[in-house]
């Protein structure tokens, strides 16, 4: 075969690979999911046939050029049921770091498990929990939001999710409503020895107009086994509302984890994302802010780090779509052994978004000659009267930078780790809960001791 | 305390330094001038143990320890601390945490009991009130987004905490005004001791006035070739490098 024709039969077994899902997604539409209100039905639909005609992507798309998911296309997975809840205790509690007064929905395998959460007592109008109630209780709010806010042309995951759409986390703060204490979403992915299982958790926030609250996404694995998570979550911040939401990725090596989050901000509102990619096999998350009122103000930070042969991938959009809207993105990676990291930073001015001022940060740092980064800032401005800055760097520790730790005393190998933990502590810095901070700061730690 | 003979060393296979010979006794202050390129960050550097410098010859012997045999960690653990002319930003960590780091390494190097946070902080702070100085950089990230003098402040600054028994103060005082300048000297008088030697590496006499060193050397063309008192000092502050150097190879 020539190259040619490889890639031509790739492509096509890339496209081919969907027809399980297709197959699978008939099996879902007329067993549990049956009692589905119309509209859903149809936008699931809609969605898996979207997926059927695009299957999944090639590295040869210019958005996939970095992220191989063949091994994804390649593996069986089943639609992970429910899981023996027996000895998740232990886990959910090493899970549940952070504020101890903070309200837990637990989700196991993809679903709600009342037993292990504890939401306690909520303030009065403030939804939160499981999807899969809101689609019964709340359905007209629910049908105005999902998939508007993160399409299924967005990415084929995304559309994939779509179609199995089932179960997740809610979210609604309604108007001038503060939410004190932190609303923590635990996803428990409990694999199985012999059957690769999947998860189509999809997961809706809505913070009302003058509302605050802080919300906090785990994904963590508990036993041994391939497993993979789709996730995808959709968030809607209202004028003057605030939301600070912190995303943790503890997966296994044995994890696959594609994700996309889309966000969109009306006016005068304040949007704070911080992720933490602090374990999976291969991950590739799509990260998309629209800053959609005046005056707008949006934080995307994120800290990935890797080792051994993981891969993490974050596909990040900022669109300023109105005037006087700030955004401040700061992205640190740290990559051990053979482990691999990509970024991709799009920011989009569109016209009329005068007075734009945002800016971009991407730092990678190499601990090993055979770790790998990719940096990629994409900037797309159609209006005339706006800051826009980007920085980049990558490479392994400084020289300089090692001297002048060891002249003050340190071994190489307490230098090296102080410089990573400085990478890692630039994004921790930007925690504001105190208590969340101080448990991100020990994995930090952990992590670095694991070396 | 510091004994240096003979001693030759280079970069990237240039010689700079060409036969240096130093001997520095417990308490004394040594300044050492000389004219751009004339091998004195080099020598810094030599004795700070930057991988990047090839010794080609000679011995440095600090307390009798062969320090050419030393990385530079383990020099600094010895009681040997450079202040750099370019001091190097750390993003993310706080003064305070790297100044705890670096005591931490002296302290479990000498088989002492690791000193916390809070314990740490008390030091700290009675090391600023020694110096007179406020705590406004120690809860920054180390040299990040520090101007020139906030830069050469927290040198000594490190100094202070370290409590090296040789500090070489390597070109502290350039690029800062009279003031900034005098506030490091009265640092340096304030850590001056019978136990603890100085060798400050400058171009100019000026830091030297309010510093009083016992011993000014001139080195040139990589070697010293004339040492005196403070009058040598003076004298090259009025006269300049020329009458020095002519003969005597610049090093470049």
């Amino acid at each position: 075969m020539t190259k040619a024709d490889t890639r031509k039969s790739v492509a096509a077994e890339l496209k081919q690979a969907a027809e399980a899902y297709v197959e699978a997604h008939g099996r879902f539409a007329t067993n549990g999911a049956a009692a589905a209100p119309k509209w859903l039905k149809e936008r699931r639909d809609q969605a898996i046939s979207r997926f059927a005609e695009v299957g999944f992507p090639s590295t040869r798309l210019e958005e996939w050029r970095f992220t191989d998911v063949k091994a994804i296309a390649r593996t069986s997975f089943a639609l992970a049921g429910e899981a023996d809840l027996g000895g998740l205790e232990a886990t959910v509690s090493a899970h549940v770091v952070g504020a101890p007064d903070q309200h837990v929905a637990v989700f196991v395998n993809g679903r709600f498990t009342p037993s292990l959460s504890r939401l306690g007592q909520l303030p009065s109008g403030v939804l939160a929990g499981s999807l899969g109630d809101a689609l019964s209780r709340d359905t007209e709010r629910v049908q105005g939001l999902l998939g508007h806010l993160a399409p299924e042309e967005a990415n084929p995951f995304t559309a994939l999710n779509t179609a199995f759409v089932h179960d997740g986390a809610f979210l609604y703060v309604p108007e001038d409503t503060k939410l004190e204490r932190p609303v923590h979403f635990l996803f428990l992915s409990v694999p199985v020895s012999d059957v690769p299982l999947v998860i189509h958790p999809r997961n809706l926030m809505v913070v009302d107009r003058g509302a605050q609250a802080t919300v906090l996404e785990t994904y963590a694995t508990h036993g041994e086994g391939v497993f993979w998570t789709n996730a995808v979550t959709e968030v809607s911040v209202g004028e003057n509302a605030t939301l600070d939401a912190y995303r943790i990725q503890r997966e296994s090596e044995d994890a696959f984890h594609t994700a996309a989050t889309h966000s969109r901000q009306e006016r005068s509102s304040n949007y704070s994302f911080i992720t933490f990619s602090l374990g999976g096999g291969l991950t590739r998350h799509d990260i998309k802010v629209v800053l959609d009122g005046e005056g707008a103000d949006a934080t995307l930070d994120g800290l990935s780090m890797l080792r051994g042969r993981q891969h993490t991938d974050h596909h990040t959009t900022l669109e300023h779509a109105k005037p006087n809207c700030t955004s401040w993105e700061y992205f640190n990676g740290v990559f051990d052994d053979r482990a691999r990291g990509v970024f991709n930073g799009r920011i989009i001015v569109r016209p009329g978004a005068q007075k734009t001022d945002s800016k971009q940060t991407n730092n990678s740092l190499l601990l090993s000659p055979s770790a790998r980064a990719d940096s990629q800032p994409q900037l797309e401005i159609y209006a005339d009267d706006v800051r826009c800055t980007h920085g980049a760097t990558l490479g392994p520790i400084d020289d300089d930078h090692m001297f002048y730790l060891q002249s003050r005393g340190l071994t190489a190998k307490e230098a090296e780790a102080l410089l990573t933990y400085g990478f890692g502590s630039e994004i921790l810095n930007a925690v504001k809960s105190a208590p969340l901070r101080q448990a991100l700061d020990r994995l930090v730690r952990r992590w670095l001791a694991e070396a | 305390m510091l004994e240096v003979k003979n001693l030759r060393a280079g970069i990237e296979g240039v010689e700079i330094l060409k036969g240096l010979d130093l001997t520095v006794k417990p308490g004394e202050v040594h300044a050492i001038m000389g004219p751009n390129g004339s091998g004195k960050s080099t020598f810094a550097q030599v004795l700070a143990g930057h991988p990047a410098y090839e010794v080609t010859g000679g011995t440095i012997t600090f307390e009798g320890k062969d320090v050419l045999e030393m990385a530079a960690d383990e020099r600094a653990r010895a009681g040997m601390f450079l202040a750099f002319q370019y001091p190097i930003a750390i993003r993310g960590i706080t003064n305070a945490y790297f100044l705890q780091s670096a005591v931490n390494a002296v302290r479990k190097e000498r088989g002492l009991e690791e000193l916390d946070t809070l314990d740490f902080a008390e030091t700290l702070e009675k090391k600023l009130e020694l110096i007179g100085w406020d705590d406004s950089l120690i809860h920054r990230a180390v040299n990040d987004g520090f101007s020139g003098g906030e830069k050469k402040r927290n040198e000594i600054l490190q100094l202070a905490v370290l409590e090296p028994k040789l500090a070489i103060l390597d070109e502290t005082d350039s690029g800062l005004d009279i003031d900034a300048v005098k506030a490091v000297a009265d640092a340096v008088n304030t850590l001056r001791s019978a136990d603890r030697s100085f060798v400050i590496v400058t171009h100019y006499e000026r830091i030297l006035n309010y510093i009083a060193p016992d011993h000014v050397h001139v080195l040139a063309g990589g070697k010293i070739v004339m040492s005196g008192d403070m009058k040598l000092a003076l004298e090259l502050e009025a006269k300049g490098y020329d009458w020095i150097t002519e003969g005597a190879a610049v090093a470049t």
